[in-house]
């Protein structure tokens, strides 16, 4: 009954291929965005922004890079934490040479050195799909992890082998290192979130999304109907590793404060893809979703455990995340393969058609 | 200039001064590309019989390692164990059969792939908390299996072969000609190579899927305790072995994902190539190469040969 | 069916001609030694009992597989190795048996995705989405309309593709293949697994294509009342050679093609 389409008519087909051509979706939109940018900062505390909301925004970025390759190209990549480490690494040299340059512009640069990094790895998707362009992918996230170890240039020779991060400064206020508050920081990473996934759609929406899916749907037809498969391929490998790279270095420089080598391992590659499968591939809504999720499972679970106040160890704990995350995935790939923003679809299809059941 | 010497012509000056060190470093490669080549038969073995690319297969021999380990921890006497162990393996294959594969049956085969990663999870989960997640202990005396080193005086110097390694080669050779005659001479055998092909014409003749997989399973369960016993004797049985079983996949490439002499020799030439590079070209970069240089290999081979030594090629239709 | 006219578009000069192309997978000859021509402004038809070589010969022309012997000469210019991909941009579409639509998009969208090769606006501009790349989606979107309006596709625009049935997806294949504005058409099996009354639409549409379009057509099909109704010229494979080619009316009487159909060994 609310929402309904309607008495809503497009009159030209710019209007129909608008970001969001459903009034309600309009306005469901500008009100997510007044929140986020006003509403939270005022209310919520420091320990919901900090924990929650910073990280999973940070990871939906890293969700959507994903997705990008994976759900839309279809070309699985279990590289994901490499590329991001690419992006903190290099965000760090690039202001160590660099320290007066606006950090933001900073964090933007490092990730074409990420997504120069995914070209680089993606070169072999000229011969080789499926399985075996994964195990490539593989090579990359192994051999990288290894740079961020034995390469002490990359962090600045530190005894440590981990990176400190610096405070940087915008408009006069701290928005990095141990001086930074958490809303700043809260509120750089959703404008620079914001934006991405704007960018994000905007490609998804016209020639170089429908290029994707097309090569991801069967490339032997993109071929037939003129599209260069090599290239579309090297683009969702370039463009997917800026999108992680940029997350990279946000989580390092806006989120953690610091970074080791491990920050950036296989793990952290397997996180980000149960994002995009239980999220839903082929869906920008449900890299969000998916990070909300699975980076919010453990905390959910640390919460539990002390509201029942059942004595069970971390170590614990983390492995019943572990099995609680393998079953979800598995149930997910059973009942619904399109993953949460499919749910929210029937859901929002429901919520058009209420009070009648269909 | 320098650079240049150091990467072509050092290491095999180094490589011809020192002929036994050779030989031992060639010995470790074999040694450790035998027990690659056996996670990557186990990975074949589920590949041709249910076409799912089981990326938990390195979990499931830590998982069937520790099991045994722990159940002799508890009092049970070691054969007893293992009996137990291989039971356990064959619950194992059940539940996955019946709560993974039965689900998912005729979906993508990239879909089970990545329930195998949420198998995966689960496994390392379950078992750290079953069994927690120190390092382990084999229990090889009790298991009757050689200790010692045989100590060969030859080739200028001294070659050290550690009992039980060559007990694993041994037993890796039996396990393989056993499987390979199951395969090609009987009825089961048959019956999984017709599954493998497809599933939708395998059970319009009648095979029982899931039969055929909770056999494979097990099978492939079985494989994966005898590497995870072998394995365990020579260091510990700890969730590294986890990652280090992630090596199986370059073997798999090389190999080719169907061919089980593909696999041995797949496996010889990662655990060869690998060790040789590490010792003789690790110190120019840096130790360590051993985590990736398998994968590049697997890599630069791709690029020439997508379907690998032995794999079939894959010709789309339209 | 409706009764046969003659071609209402004028035929012009040869537009593609296969000069004895032969093509053989490891020791089976799929085509050999085979010659013909299409004319601008026709519709050709390729028929044969099963496993003469038909579709074979439509991958050749496509680009898909490369013949080992002869050549094709498409609008003037001579070629013996064709990538798919050239084919498209030289103004060669096709559709196929089995319907290769992209699944995981809707209608509207597989049709557009046909615009790919006319849309110019490099990565930057579509980033934004303004100007320039907002004005092309815009122009093409028009362009692809007209052909939704042809097809009478209008109502399935937004579905995905994988839930339309069969019949709407070979329109949609269709659309597809018109919206790269091709030079030459290639159709394989168009009719397959429809009923009369799908059948009597998408005759229907082929030749308005190519009255309205003028766009020249060749295409597969097996059934013989469609095939004759349709065509301006026939030519019949058997086993990989051409044993007959000319007009529906001297097909139909031509003895060695009722062999071949009926399977008579010569």
């Amino acid at each position: 009954m609310f929402y309904r389409e309607a008495g809503q008519y497009k009159t030209s087909y710019r209007a129909d291929q608008a970001l969001f051509p459903i009034r309600q979706d309009q306005i469901g939109m500008l009100l997510i965005l007044a929140v986020a940018f006003i509403v939270v900062p005022l209310t919520q505390s420091d320990f919901v922004i900090d924990s929650f909301l910073t990280p999973i925004l940070i990871f939906s970025l890293a969700a959507i890079g994903l997705n990008l390759l994976t759900g839309y190209t279809g070309l699985l990549s279990l590289g994901t934490g490499a590329f991001m480490g690419v992006g903190a690494f290099g965000c760090y040299k690039l202001t160590t040479f660099f320290p007066h340059v606006n950090i933001v512009v900073i964090i933007i640069c490092s990730g074409f050195l990420s997504a120069a990094a995914g070209i680089v790895f993606g070169l072999p998707s000229l011969r080789i799909k499926g399985f075996y362009l994964a195990v490539a992918t593989l090579a990359a996230q192994f051999f990288l992890s290894w740079c961020f170890i034995r390469v002490p240039w990359l962090y600045n020779y530190n005894v440590s082998a981990s990176i400190e991060v610096p405070e940087r400064l915008m408009f006069g206020i701290p928005i990095t290192g141990p001086t930074a508050t958490v809303t700043t920081r809260y509120l750089v990473v959703l404008s620079i979130v914001s934006v991405m996934t704007l960018l994000a759609s905007n490609l998804i929406r016209g020639r170089i999304g429908r290029t994707w899916m097309a090569v991801r749907d069967m490339d032997i037809a993109a071929e037939l109907i003129g599209i260069k498969l090599y290239p579309t391929k090297l683009l969702a490998f370039a463009v997917s590793s800026f999108y992680c790279g940029v997350a990279g270095a946000m989580l390092v420089f806006l989120y953690l404060g610091n970074a080791e080598s491990e920050s950036f391992n296989i793990n952290q590659s397997f996180l980000v893809l149960f994002m995009v499968i239980i999220g839903g591939l082929g869906s920008l809504l449900g890299s969000f979703f998916g990070a909300a999720l699975i980076y919010g499972l453990p905390i959910v679970l640390r919460m539990l455990k002390e509201g029942l106040g059942i004595a069970v160890t971390s170590a614990t704990l983390e492995n019943i995340n572990f099995i609680i995350l393998g079953t979800l995935i598995i149930l997910f790939l059973i009942a619904e393969p399109n993953g949460l923003a499919r749910l929210w679809q029937i859901g929002k299809q429901k919520l058009r058609v209420w009070p009648f059941p269909y | 200039m320098h650079l240049l010497y150091q990467i072509f012509i050092d290491p095999f000056v180094q490589m011809g001064s020192a002929p036994d060190l050779l030989v031992q470093t060639l010995w470790e490669g074999l040694v450790s590309g035998v027990l690659y080549a056996l996670i990557a038969l186990g990975f074949v073995l589920i590949f041709k019989a249910s076409g799912v690319f089981n990326f938990a297969q390195g979990i499931m021999v830590v998982f069937a390692a520790l099991t045994l380990v722990g159940l002799y921890a508890h009092g049970v006497p070691a054969f007893i164990a293992l009996g137990l162990t291989l039971g356990v393996m064959f619950l194992l294959a059940i539940a996955i059969e019946r709560f993974m594969l039965r689900p998912l049956v005729n979906q993508a085969e990239i879909i089970l792939f990545m329930a195998t990663f949420g198998l995966t999870y689960i496994l390392i989960g379950a078992g750290q908390l079953i069994f927690g997640g120190d390092p382990k202990v084999m229990i090889s005396d009790q298991l009757l299996l050689p200790s010692g080193a045989y100590r060969i005086n030859a080739f200028g110097g001294f070659v050290q072969m550690q009992k039980i390694d060559i007990a694993a080669a041994i037993m890796a050779s039996l396990m393989v000609a056993a499987l390979a005659v199951f395969f090609q001479k009987t009825r089961i055998g048959r019956a999984l190579r017709a599954v493998a092909d497809s599933h939708r014409a395998a059970l319009s003749v009648g095979i029982s899927l899931e039969y055929i997989w909770v056999v494979v399973w097990f099978a492939s369960g079985v494989v994966a305790l005898a590497t995870g016993i072998m394995w365990g004797a020579r260091s510990n049985v700890s969730f590294a072995l986890e990652i280090i079983a992630l090596k199986a996949l370059p073997v798999l490439i090389l190999g080719g994902f169907t061919s089980i002499p593909g696999a041995i020799i797949g496996g010889i030439i990662i655990g060869v190539g690998e060790k040789i590079g590490e010792f003789y070209w690790g110190p120019l970069f840096g130790s360590g190469i051993e985590e990736w240089f398998a994968y590049v290999i697997a890599l630069v081979f791709l690029l020439f040969r997508p379907q690998g030594l032995f794999g079939e090629r894959i010709i789309e239709r339209i | 069916m409706r009764a046969p006219s003659g071609p209402d578009v004028a035929v012009g000069d040869v537009l593609l001609s296969v000069e004895n192309v032969s093509l053989s997978f490891g020791g089976v000859n799929a085509v050999s030694d085979v010659s013909f021509d299409i004319r601008k402004g026709e519709i050709r038809a390729i028929i044969g009992p099963n496993g003469a070589g038909k579709t074979s010969m439509l991958n050749i022309i496509n680009g898909f597989y490369h013949p080992q012997q002869g050549r094709i000469t498409f609008k003037g210019q001579a070629r013996s190795k064709m990538r798919p991909h050239d084919a498209a941009f030289g103004g060669i579409a096709r559709t196929f048996q089995n319907v290769a639509l992209f699944r995981g998009m809707t209608a509207l969208d597989n049709i557009m995705a046909g615009r790919s090769l006319k849309m110019r606006r490099n990565f930057f501009w579509q980033l934004l989405r303004v100007g320039p790349a907002m004005t092309e989606e815009v122009e093409h979107r028009r362009r692809v309309e007209e052909i939704i309006d042809f097809l009478k596709i209008q109502e399935i625009r937004r579905i995905p593709v994988g839930r339309l049935p069969y019949g709407l997806q070979k329109r949609v294949e269709l659309g597809r293949a018109l919206a790269m504005e091709p030079d030459l058409l290639l159709l394989d099996e168009p009719m397959a697994g429809m009923n009369l009354e799908e059948k009597e639409d998408m005759s229907r549409f082929i030749l308005d294509v190519n009255d309205h379009y003028g766009m020249t057509i060749a295409l597969i099909e097996h059934d013989m009342g469609v095939v004759m109704d349709l065509s301006d010229r026939v030519v019949v494979l058997d086993h990989g050679i051409k044993i007959a080619d000319g007009t529906p009316d001297e097909i139909k009487s031509d003895q060695g093609v009722i062999d071949a159909y009926l399977g008579v060994a010569h």
